[in-house]
């Protein structure tokens, strides 16, 4: 459909793009460059608590005030690299675990019959209509040194301590599966689906047995459906705060939780800032690739 | 479809499993007497009782709906403006930016989008007094933000399915354009704004981390109560929301099912 550009046209593309547009700039980009000022400031008791860029000193004299002392102090307490790196080595692992759990899934569900799938994927999402935090919550109770799992486990006699679980990091892998599986699974059902059957026939007329069609075909044709999954599931959990809080040992910080503390505990604005920057600069590339890539996949042949 | 394979239905049902068992342990144990929520004392309904003689976290939860309702609203309208960009305005200039606006809040952290929101509205009280403290305007404002890009999402898919003739038909007899799309596009994506809509609202209703951030004194959201009372230990009143809540859910999506069942029986009905 091409039609001149009409007045009307001009106005819809006017409200379309630009009203969003307006929205977004101001309180999700404009937000940026003010913590990108913050990161310079200095914590001071005062309200808001830090200190101001710039300041008129008389005569004329403009003073600007720059304090690099947050990223020094991040470089140089190991608390803040260690917490940045074993954010991201967090999120690695459930992102791999999340992949093996959820390819599966959503492969059987693409290849149920066509009345069941539509439940099947009714299922998936159902979890995400109810509380986040309730269901981190849950496992609280299941992990717990008297909770359930370790009664099951003792009463079926396969342990005869309990396990301790709860306020570890395998309790945090546990709960980020359970939380962001349903991220994994629906990019990759949704690509699963549009896959052309014929090829997997055209492969198995040609002599290919199934599980190697699989290795060859499937596979392959699936990759940008595992690559929007896993940026789907590694990058917001990389600043994940709720699930290394509750199920998470104090010891072993993740980065999130660390900003948190900085913010709600120490009141330093300045140094949490910082940390949103780099986290923010962490994420950059996984998220260009992702974008990258849903580009490729709407431009593209379906 | 050929034989299916043993090992991927094993998968699938210990995926369901790993999905849904936590949650009906949560639903069980609300009906727990004792207040240790691992051993099991007999059937009550006692916790409920407390829940709703629980003052804070009732008026916590009326904000927090009435939050999720305001923020639900425009939300649907912002995701369905960025849709129609998208989907009707070809490559406008600055659409990558556009775009980019649009996907980050989808997977951008909740400590980044409460901290960097929280300090806009420091700022912006300091130069143009505006907004005066903090609360549920800022609130709605966060969760509007990152909603939006959930709604575009639904409605973008559901305008690139739709079946163009019909618009071009209405435009043919020379109706116009905005007549055309309040009267032939709005009700055909009717089902995917319902849906934005609602996800919109679940997803405030959810919002532990933003809403910490930008919320002021007096103004505690639900998630807010459940996190402090969660982090004094497991609590049976917790059990009982959490069962209220599914309870909730299963219902509407069961109501949703069913007049979607309806649908396409009354749409036979009146081409025959």
């Amino acid at each position: 459909m091409t039609a001149p550009p009409t007045h009307s046209h001009r106005l819809s593309r006017l409200v379309n793009i630009g009203i969003p547009y307006l929205w977004l700039g101001l309180f999700f980009l404009l937000p940026f460059a003010i913590v990108l000022r913050i990161t310079i400031a200095e914590p001071a008791l005062a309200q808001p608590p830090y200190t101001a860029l710039w300041e008129w000193v008389g005569d004329g004299m403009l003073q600007i005030q720059v304090n690099l002392q947050n990223f020094i102090l991040i470089w140089e307490d190991d608390i803040y690299l260690a917490a940045l790196l074993n954010s991201l080595w967090v999120a690695f692992i459930c992102t791999v675990f999340c992949l093996l759990l959820g390819y599966p899934m959503a492969y059987a569900i693409a290849t149920a019959p066509e009345r069941r799938r539509m439940i099947l994927l009714m299922l998936i999402i159902l979890p995400f209509w109810t509380s986040f935090l309730i269901r981190v919550y849950a496992w609280i109770g299941i992990l717990k040194t008297n909770g359930l799992l370790n009664n099951f486990l003792l009463w079926t006699g396969l342990i005869d301590t309990p396990l301790h679980i709860l306020h570890t990091q395998s309790a945090v892998y546990i709960g980020v599966v359970y939380s962001y599986l349903p991220f994994m699974i629906l990019p990759l059902y949704a690509n699963l689906t549009r896959l052309d059957p014929t090829l997997l026939e055209a492969a198995a007329d040609l002599g290919c047995r199934p599980f190697r069609a699989f290795l060859r075909v499937t596979l392959p044709l699936s990759m940008a459906g595992i690559v929007a999954g896993s940026m789907l599931v590694f990058i917001p959990v990389v600043g994940e705060f709720v699930i290394p809080d509750l199920l998470g040992s104090p010891g072993s910080l993740m980065v999130g939780k660390l900003l948190w503390t900085e913010f709600f505990s120490n009141k330093d604005w300045p140094l949490a800032a910082s940390l949103a920057i780099l986290l923010l600069a962490l994420l950059v590339v996984p998220f260009v690739l992702m974008q990258r890539l849903q580009t490729r996949i709407e431009e593209g042949p379906a | 479809m050929k034989r299916r394979s043993w090992p991927l239905l094993g998968v699938l049902a210990f995926g369901y499993a790993f999905l849904y068992v936590p949650i009906l342990l949560l639903i069980l144990y609300s009906f727990n007497e004792s207040r240790l929520v691992t051993v099991w004392s007999g059937f009550s309904f006692k916790w409920y009782g407390e829940l709703l003689h629980n003052r804070q976290l009732l008026d916590a939860a009326w904000l927090s709906v009435r939050i999720a309702a305001v923020n639900a609203t425009v939300a649907m309208i912002l995701g369905t403006l960025a849709a129609n960009a998208l989907t009707r305005h070809g490559r406008f200039r600055g659409r990558t930016g556009f775009e980019l606006l649009l996907t980050a809040p989808l997977v951008m952290p909740d400590v980044i989008i409460g901290l960097s929101l929280l300090l806009l509205f420091v700022a912006m009280q300091q130069t143009i007094g505006w907004p005066d403290g903090r609360g549920f305007t800022t609130i709605a404002i966060a969760h509007i933000t990152f909603s939006m890009a959930y709604v575009t999402v639904v409605v973008r898919s559901r305008l690139a399915r739709m079946d163009a003739s019909l618009e071009e038909a209405a435009m043919d007899l020379g109706a116009r354009p905005l007549t055309v799309y309040l009267r032939i596009t709005l009700p055909l994506i009717a089902p995917a704004l319902l849906s934005g809509w609602l996800l919109a609202f679940t997803l405030s209703l959810d919002d532990l981390v933003i809403a910490s951030f930008v919320s002021g004194p007096g103004s505690t959201t639900l998630p807010m109560v459940v996190y402090s009372s969660v982090r004094m230990g497991v609590s049976p009143q917790i059990n009982a929301l959490a069962t209220l809540i599914v309870a909730i859910v299963a219902l509407a999506v069961i109501v949703a099912g069913w007049t979607m069942r309806q649908k396409p029986d009354r749409a036979q009905k009146r081409g025959a």
